[in-house]
């Protein structure tokens, strides 16, 4: 081992070393220069998600504590775009809404720190790392939620936040000194050979099964989403709903298929009940939400049940349809969340009766979120039908007919609350209709690559293949 | 290795001490008693951690190690947690988890 093998952590250096530039930057300036601090951020983090594009080694780390392959900096990838199109979004309401409480800075700091706990947590090898991670990734987020520290729904919603993630945490500490009990060992390598099928080990998982499902959200564990969507920014909210979830899912997926594939029966029947409870909860309680932010929580709750979809598969092709409809989660997710920033930022309006007759005043904003909840949805001009065709098929191929009857029954509740805001926008009239407001360059910029992604990913095949070479790898 | 003591009375006690935990933390209704729960909760996992270690895989310190860095991370999560509801507290002088039920459902 040589000091080139360092630059396989090579996203996490960079994004380290951009929260110390950041913090440097953060006590140089004078309160007057913070505004050039949001330029600064963003055109650094934009070159380090170019720099992530370029072919990284492949390989382990500290004695296998940290590895990574492919499909790990792939999805380290996907996470940047994200966060990219976050930042892009939110410049504008940095610029307008926060200046004044002069916590610019703090802003990037946190969020990075957060996206770096993902990376650790994605690419560890031990369940030390994988824990460090995930707190890591937490705490700061937790702190972003109160970003408005004198706004009471902000503080409401940090705590709600905090105590569940934090109870989250110890139940998987619980599971995962059980796997230790019976596995003899925290490295994953070892696990994966050690590990026996005993009920111990079971309970284990069934604990470390519940905490990480706090995380995504998964549906007797969903109780904090909604009240955390509505009360946080919208910038951080779009970030709980697609980065932190994404990355969550990513992990336990990889987890369950290659370190505990002996206890596959047992959590297969956990992934059958889990899909179907957090598909039916986020869709039918979807169904009579007025504020947006909550509407959009319980919708990103119902995506968290189809992902189980993939995970049931057990083998490569789960794999690929599980990071494949992240992908297009993350733009068609973000899309939403982005209109309906927009649409805060320069009214204050976040209920859905406050969209009627959008289309008429706001005709690209209206079609926008069209498009982002037409992906959502699942209908199949747009890349969400896709997305969710091929977790069909991964749970399909294993013989779960009902589950994936079940799901279609899903999705068609699902259209139903989907075209809700659709027909307020199009198909109402209304004289209070949101005024005509022209959306500020680098939110468009945020929009157009959302829609952008929403078209490509769908039709553009050589992704997916390429996604399904590199997860053949993992096993 | 304590003389006369196996670990199933050890992991008896963690086993209590989490269950205990998760009880106090649905039922308490005052947020810095609900941390003190959590608070068991990660207490009974790092000793789970340890006494796993020492008993059935002495030859390795992974366990030990585990259990340090989980009372680390716990400091800085109840840091964080006491730092938000002192903000609550400002804001409405009370720490009562009723203070925290206007978005519901």
């Amino acid at each position: 081992m040589n000091w080139t093998s360092f630059f396989m952590m090579r996203n996490e250096i960079l994004l380290l070393a951009l929260i110390l530039i950041m913090l440097v930057l953060e006590i140089s300036s004078k309160p007057e220069q913070k505004k050039g601090l949001i330029n600064i951020a963003l055109a650094l983090f934009f070159a380090h998600t170019l720099i992530g594009f370029f072919p990284n080694q492949v390989g382990e780390l500290f004695g296998g504590s940290f590895r990574t392959n492919g499909l790990i900096d792939f999805f380290k990838n996907v996470l940047n775009v994200g966060v990219l199109i976050i930042l892009f979004q939110s410049v504008d309401w940095l610029k307008e809404k926060t200046l004044a409480y002069n916590k610019v800075a703090e802003f990037f700091v946190l969020l990075f720190s957060s996206l770096l706990g993902m990376y650790f947590m994605i690419s560890s090898g031990d369940f030390l790392i994988f824990y460090i991670g995930l707190e890591l990734s937490t705490l700061p987020l937790v702190a972003l939620v109160a970003y408005n520290s004198h706004n009471h729904k902000a503080t409401e919603a940090s705590i709600k936040l905090i105590l569940s993630a934090a109870l989250a945490s110890g139940i998987t500490l619980f599971g995962i000194s059980m796997l230790y009990a019976t596995g003899g060992s925290i490295f994953f390598d070892a696990l994966a050979s050690n590990l026996q099928n005993s009920p111990l080990a079971i309970l284990g998982l069934i604990f470390f099964i519940s905490g990480v499902g706090f995380k995504i959200s998964l549906a007797p564990f969903h109780f904090w989403t909604a009240d955390v969507y509505e009360g946080a920014p919208i910038s951080i909210t779009s970030y709980l709903s697609v980065v932190s979830k994404g990355a969550a899912i990513f992990i336990l997926m990889i987890i369950l298929f290659t370190i505990l594939p002996v206890l596959s029966e047992s959590w297969k029947i956990v992934a059958y009940v889990l899909a179907l409870t957090t598909m039916f909860t986020g869709n039918l309680f979807a169904l009579r939400q007025q504020n947006m932010k909550r509407f959009l929580a319980y919708s990103s709750i119902a995506q968290a049940g189809f992902m189980m979809l993939g995970i049931i598969n057990t083998e490569a092709l789960g794999v690929s349809t599980i990071v494949y409809f992240v992908l297009i989660y993350v733009f068609s997710n973000l899309g939403a969340f982005g209109v309906v920033q927009a649409i805060s930022l320069q009214t204050g309006k976040e209920n859905m009766d406050d969209y009627t007759g959008l289309y008429r005043t706001n005709p690209k904003l209206a079609l926008v979120f069209l498009l982002a909840l037409f992906s959502l949805a699942g209908i199949p001009p747009v890349a969400g039908f896709f997305g969710k065709f091929f977790l069909y098929t991964a749970a399909a191929s294993k013989g779960y007919y009902l589950l994936v009857f079940l799901a279609v029954v899903n999705v068609t509740i699902a259209l139903y609350y989907y075209l809700l805001p659709v027909r307020m926008m199009f198909l109402r009239k209304s004289d209070e209709a949101i005024p005509y407001f022209k959306s500020k360059p680098f939110m468009r910029i945020g929009l157009i690559i959302t829609v952008a992604g929403i078209f490509v990913l769908g039709l553009y095949s050589p992704l997916y293949d390429y996604i399904v070479a590199l997860s053949q790898n993992i096993f | 290795m304590i003389e006369g003591i196996s670990i199933y009375e050890i992991l008896t006690l963690s086993s209590i001490l989490f269950f205990v935990g998760l009880y106090g933390f649905l039922t308490r209704k005052n947020l810095i008693t609900m941390l003190m729960s959590i608070e068991l909760i990660l207490n009974s996992s790092v000793l789970n951690f340890v006494v796993i270690n020492k008993y059935l895989y002495p030859n390795m310190l992974e366990g030990v190690f585990f259990a340090i860095f989980i009372i680390a991370v716990a400091a800085a999560e109840t840091a964080l947690a006491i730092s938000i509801i002192i903000n609550l507290y400002r804001l409405h002088t009370s720490v009562d988890i009723s203070e925290t039920e206007t978005m519901k459902y």
